[in-house]
């Protein structure tokens, strides 16, 4: 029982970046737009927050900085794919190994000039990140642990996909956003600012993945600089984005599922299932790739993709 | 004098000019409409009809003139700078977002909270009671008829206020009884102080509808006249700029022999209904067959499925005696059936846009001759041939055949499935999109093909010129045959009645009465 | 005449409108500005990590060729990198977002380690020609699988071939840490080095790879301009429609253009790990898979085009190796200014099809075109 309960616990924080990545994915692609540059923005993000926490010893700080610069590395793609009118995977692969090579760039840069030859987070700040401890609350038996134990980000992630879908189906803006991944002609000729509407989302949506990313720097190695630590987690979001069908509340069910695949292995003895470990790193690269199997089979009457999802508008095209 | 007249426009354009990028789409185009009344802009295909009113609601930016709303001089931006000035435009390809309800179709880009959906629910009711519009607010639009989206594109502009409402060819789609419904609609509007602009290229609904009528022709305006005053033949003369006798050759071609029957065939769409309902008839060589029909009755399926692309479910094609049904295209297309199908997208089947004219007469023939390797260079004799015999104007055969004007890509398209030497020659739609003279350069071909005893089936829209140019025509509705005629001994209306369902036993049994 | 009474409703500042085609020369003109500006916003980034641009470039260029041996170098960096993109260019030119060369290269370069390890006894020109197949096929059977599915389940590829990446990836630390695992290491996980019988052959100095390369440069760009398979691939690309109403069977297509795409990859995985690593890691394609679509996009999908883009980003990647030795940056700085280039050659094709007018000048030429015509 315990041992369920640690790693129901596990799974959740192993799922908490995916769950950021694919929320703020989700957001990228219901305005028409399949940013495959999830990894580059939470690499970005990753490192800069992870700087910012490591100079300023503000978590704060380290959080909004870390969706600045998601929200930035957004812009870029953005304004190639929206403006520019850019094809979208090649622009989003390229978002990625920039995203990668600029956080590993800036790591080693910085640990190149550091006397310890690591680089590690002030306590504060890893202290702040720890689970939260609310007196009486999580002190209940199961219960206090499985729901307030949690690092910070649990929560704010879990808000922002609650916010999010309350934004996508119960707003007018919500509703704008919609129409413009499903028929960008008509959100026009209705009146919607599409670029602007494109432009607002894909940035939001980089700013959530960029929090995803410092949450895969400041916790994942305890506080320690690694390069490539957000380590394909943004390419897990993008496929969740499709077992979420595009719903953000249906990804918080999604990431912590998955995140409990990232986990399984520190939970289940050898003596019982008797795989070995590269099998369980596989895991969630396999299931995502059954995933992706299945609801293409399964050709569901009602899935959310959004219809226009990678193609270009212009609104003078003839 | 001038001022005053000025107020009573709801619209007044002067020397609208659009150009996209060598095409001078709007050539200096001047025309106007008062409140409490339906202007008609006729025009052919091309002639820049569809610009100007993007020009009008926004979605393009015009190079040049001036554009008055109520007197006061505008600039359309946008979509919204359109609608609030009050203009709503009914597209002709629907505006709609297939995956959401009607309702919130109609509140799109409405500004403020979003209102409970039983609310906005009442709210759009009681519009459509004030114009006699029904409409289910809950239903998906993907769900929906083409009748029933229209009706929501029109709720969406009145739901927004709008007083000046543009109809790009409303009824391009409709049936006659529907056609009849909305003008129905539009007159009531026009009661209540609407000014309403229809675009059509029919005759008998600019008279039927309008109070004045707009001539473009070649994206020009060449005049404006009082319907009242004019009839048919005058408009005709009007938009075709010259004197016309819609005279098409009909050549009689001695015993006609069946080459191709269909029998009993039935085709199912993928949402389960039937495209095609237990049709049979048959194609003679040295003739042409014009079949009717309201767009969407089983044209494209019928033609697919010849082609051999889409699966029947019942049925039997016989070429030549032999079932071809169940072949591949590709063998179909070694039998020497040939299909120049032109769906609405002239580029996206018959030809490859972004390839010359040389790789696209490939198209058909690459499997021809021995090896891997592709042969170019009997391509390009080809290529070469139709520019000059076909007089298609083009930079040469390497370029992009999408930088070609429509009549050009018809021409290379047709010519290329000519040029095969097919026994069976189906055309869908081949005019379509295209000037009268590039109409008539295909006619010829058609008739000259004819001549060499090819079997032509030519699917058409216009019924003045299936009954000059087909030997026989042959009426579907909703995926039935309602009548397979003699051209010469038939009327219009006749073939209108059977359009909308109506067998000529219906008929004579009528008039019995 | 009348007084212009345009209060709100002004015409936005810029506006985007479709331009007519551009030449040939002025495309590459254009293309040629991009990469300059992107040489200034990469100049511009090292910068401000505190160094001189032009001493970085410059070292960059003279130490991938300061040297026969730094050359070298350049050269067994350019091999898989030129084989991918070549691989990849088959599957783009179709229009078939293949971003799992990564995995079909690994999974080729895996097959072939079977018969290195185990049938390292064979005739060596047998066995290089065994391994040489094993790399094609056990590549091309990876870029089967998501084949299969788009064709008959209309699967993502694009994010099926990537999930197949890192399945790929984790078959071979299976094999390191377990049934491959070299015996001699004591414990530590890796496979064993390759018998030498099971290497290939050096010719100039360098791995024969780089003669294969050459080849397919050819081969590639004869295959896609001058036979039949070549023009049904892009007929598949621009239209399936087009395709099919033309006879073609676009499934059969789909497939055999992903196995040969897939295939290549393979051959990049099995020349990789048998000429350069001599053993299989799981570093084996360190991102060339993702790389080798840069370059096939940058080059336009010409193979000749692509032999000259991989040479500059083996120049790149080489040259970063020195400037990490001597300027203390790390080897990333090449991936970040590829990043910066393609950002720049992204942005311009845009001018290429479309231009900006802005609204003076817009209102202005109106104006004059009309009082010439009046």
């Amino acid at each position: 029982m315990d041992m369920i309960i640690k790693f129901l616990v596990a799974a959740v924080g192993a799922g908490t970046p995916l769950l950021f990545g694919t929320v703020g994915e989700i957001l990228t692609e219901k305005t028409g737009h399949l940013n495959l540059g999830v990894e580059g923005m939470m690499s970005i993000g990753a490192c800069v927050g992870f700087m910012a926490g490591y100079y300023t010893d503000s978590f704060m700080l380290a959080l909004l900085l870390a969706a600045v610069a998601g929200a930035f590395s957004a812009l870029i793609y953005a304004v190639l794919t929206v403006t520019f009118m850019a094809n979208q995977n090649v622009t989003g692969l390229t978002l990625t190994i920039f995203g990668i090579g600029f956080a590993n760039f800036i790591g080693i840069f910085v640990l190149n000039k550091s006397p310890e030859g690591t680089l590690k987070l002030p306590e504060k700040i890893t202290a702040a990140m720890r689970g939260i401890h609310i007196p009486g609350l999580s002190d209940v038996p199961v219960l206090g642990e499985l729901l307030f134990s949690y690092s910070p980000f649990v929560y704010i992630g879990v808000a922002i996909a609650i916010i999010s879908a309350c934004y996508l189906n119960r707003t007018k803006k919500g509703l704008s956003l919609k129409a413009v991944g499903e028929n960008p002609g008509a959100a026009d000729a209705a009146g919607i600012k599409v670029v602007k509407v494109k432009y607002v989302n894909i940035i939001l949506g980089g700013a959530i993945c960029g929090i995803g990313g410092v949450y895969c720097s400041m916790i994942i190695n305890g506080g320690v600089w690694i390069s490539d630590n957000v380590g394909g987690l943004g390419w897990i979001a993008v496929a969740l984005v499709i077992f979420a069908n595009w719903q953000p509340s249906r990804a918080i069910l999604g990431s912590f599922v998955f995140g409990a695949f990232r986990v399984l292995k520190y939970y289940i003895p050898q003596s019982v299932l008797p795989f070995p470990i590269a099998f369980y790193d596989m895991l969630p690269f396999l299931m995502t790739a059954l995933v992706l199997m299945i609801s293409s089979m399964r050709k569901s009457s009602r899935i959310n993709l959004p219809a226009a999802l990678g193609l270009n508008y212009f609104r003078e095209e003839r | 004098m001038e001022k005053q007249g000025k107020a009573l426009y709801a619209i007044e354009c002067r020397q609208i000019t659009k150009v996209f990028g060598q095409v001078v789409a709007n050539d200096r185009i001047d025309f106007n409409v008062k409140y409490g009344e339906i202007l008609a802009l006729l025009g052919e295909n091309g002639s820049g009809k569809t610009t100007l009113m993007n020009v009008l609601s926004g979605i393009y930016h015009p190079d040049e003139g001036q554009i008055f709303i109520g007197g006061e001089e505008v600039k359309i931006n946008s979509p919204v700078d359109a609608m609030e000035l009050g203009i709503g435009m009914i597209h002709q390809h629907f505006k709609l977002v297939e995956a959401f309800q009607a309702m919130d179709n109609i509140v799109l880009g409405t500004g403020g909270r979003k209102e409970k959906s039983r609310v906005t629910s009442e709210k759009i009711k009681k519009i459509s009671e004030t114009y006699g519009l029904e409409i289910e607010p809950e239903k998906y639009v993907c769900d929906m008829s083409v009748s029933e989206k229209q009706t929501v594109e029109i709720l969406k502009v009145l739901y927004k206020g709008a007083e000046i409402l543009i109809l790009d060819e409303p009824t391009a789609v409709l049936t006659p009884q529907e056609t009849e419904k909305l003008f129905q609609i539009l007159r009531k509007m026009r009661e209540k102080g609407c000014a309403i602009i229809i675009i059509t290229h029919k005759l008998q609904e600019v008279l039927a509808i309008s109070d004045r009528v707009t001539i473009l022709r070649k994206g020009k305006s060449i005049e404006t006249v009082n319907t009242a005053e004019c009839d048919a033949k005058r408009l005709t003369e009007l938009m075709v700029g010259r004197p016309v006798s819609l005279k098409i050759d009909r050549p009689k071609m001695p015993e006609p022999e069946t080459i191709l029957k269909v029998v009993d065939l039935t085709i199912n769409k993928q949402d389960g209904s039937k495209a095609i309902d237990d049709i049979s008839f048959e194609i003679k060589r040295g003739e042409i067959l014009g079949v009717a029909g309201v767009a969407g009755s089983g044209q494209k399926e019928l033609c697919e499925t010849i082609a051999g692309l889409l699966h029947a479910d019942q049925g039997a094609i016989l070429f030549h005696k032999e079932n071809i049904l169940g072949k591949s295209p590709s063998e179909i297309i070694e039998k020497g059936v040939s299909m120049s199908f032109v769906p609405e997208d002239r580029l996206g089947m018959g030809l490859v846009a972004s390839m010359g004219m040389t790789d696209n007469m490939l198209l058909k023939s690459y499997q021809k001759g021995k090896g891997c390797f592709v042969r170019r260079k009997p391509a390009r004799e080809l290529a070469e041939k139709l520019i000059g015999k076909l007089e298609i104007v083009t930079p040469g055969t390497e370029t992009p055949v999408r930088l070609l004007s429509g009549g050009n890509v018809q021409k290379v398209l047709l010519g290329r499935e000519i040029e095969s030497s097919p026994s069976v020659l189906i055309t869908a739609y081949p005019v379509r999109g295209l000037d009268i003279n590039s109409s008539y350069t295909v006619y010829e071909l058609l008739n000259e093909q004819k001549k060499k005893n090819v079997a032509v089936m030519y699917i058409g829209e216009d019924l003045d010129v299936l009954l000059e140019l087909s030997d026989r025509i042959m009426v579907l509705c909703h995926g039935k045959i309602t009548g397979i005629v003699d051209a010469d001994k038939v009327t219009k209306e006749e073939i209108g009645m059977m359009m909308t369902g109506e067998t000529r036993a219906d008929e004579a049994e009528r008039e019995a009465r | 005449m009348s007084t212009v009474t345009s209060k709100q409703h002004q015409e936005p500042l810029i506006r985007v409108v479709k331009r007519a085609e551009l030449t040939a020369g002025r495309m590459m003109l254009l293309r040629l500005l991009a990469v300059f500006l992107s040489l200034v916003a990469g100049g511009v980034f090292i910068a401000c990590v505190g160094q001189n641009p032009f001493v970085i470039y410059g070292t960059i260029l003279s130490g991938a060729c300061r040297s026969v041996m730094a050359f070298q170098g350049t050269v067994k960096i350019m091999i898989p990198l030129l084989i991918t993109s070549l691989g990849v260019t088959l599957a783009f030119k179709m229009k078939f977002w293949n971003i799992g060369a990564e995995g079909q290269l690994i999974f080729g370069a895996t097959c072939a380690t079977y018969f290195a390890l185990f049938c390292s006894g064979m005739n060596h020109v047998l066995l290089v020609i065994v391994m040489f197949l094993a790399g094609f096929i056990g590549g091309g059977l990876w870029g089967l699988i998501p084949a299969i599915f788009k064709v008959k389940y209309d699967t993502n590829e694009t994010l099926f071939t990537l999930m197949l990446n890192y399945i790929a990836l984790h078959i071979v630390s299976y094999l390191r840490d377990g049934p491959w695992m070299d015996p001699g290491s004591q414990g530590f996980p890796k496979i064993a080095r390759f018998d030498k019988n099971a290497s290939l052959d050096k010719l100039f100095g360098i791995q024969f790879g780089w003669l294969i390369a050459l080849i397919l440069v050819v081969v590639v760009f004869i295959y896609l301009k001058y036979t039949k398979q070549g023009y049904e691939i892009s007929v598949v690309g621009e239209s399936q429609d087009t395709a099919r109403y033309a006879g073609m069977n676009v499934k059969k297509i789909v497939l055999r253009t992903m196995f040969l795409s897939g295939g290549i990859c393979g051959m990049a995985g099995m020349i990789q790990a048998t000429g350069s690593d001599i053993t299989l890691t799981t570093s084996v394609a360190g991102g060339v898979g993702f790389t080798a679509i840069i370059v096939a996009w940058l080059a336009q999908l010409n193979p000749f085009s692509i032999l000259l883009v991989s040479f500059l980003f083996s120049v790149l990647e080489k040259g970063s190796s020195v400037v990490q030795s001597n300027f203390g940056l790390s080897t990333d700085c090449a991936d970040v200014l590829q990043g910066i280039i393609l950002f720049f050659i992204l942005g311009c094709e845009f001018f290429v099809r479309y231009r900006f007018v802005l609204r003076q000048k817009a209102s202005c030429s109106g104006a004059c075109r009309k009082e010439t015509e009046g």
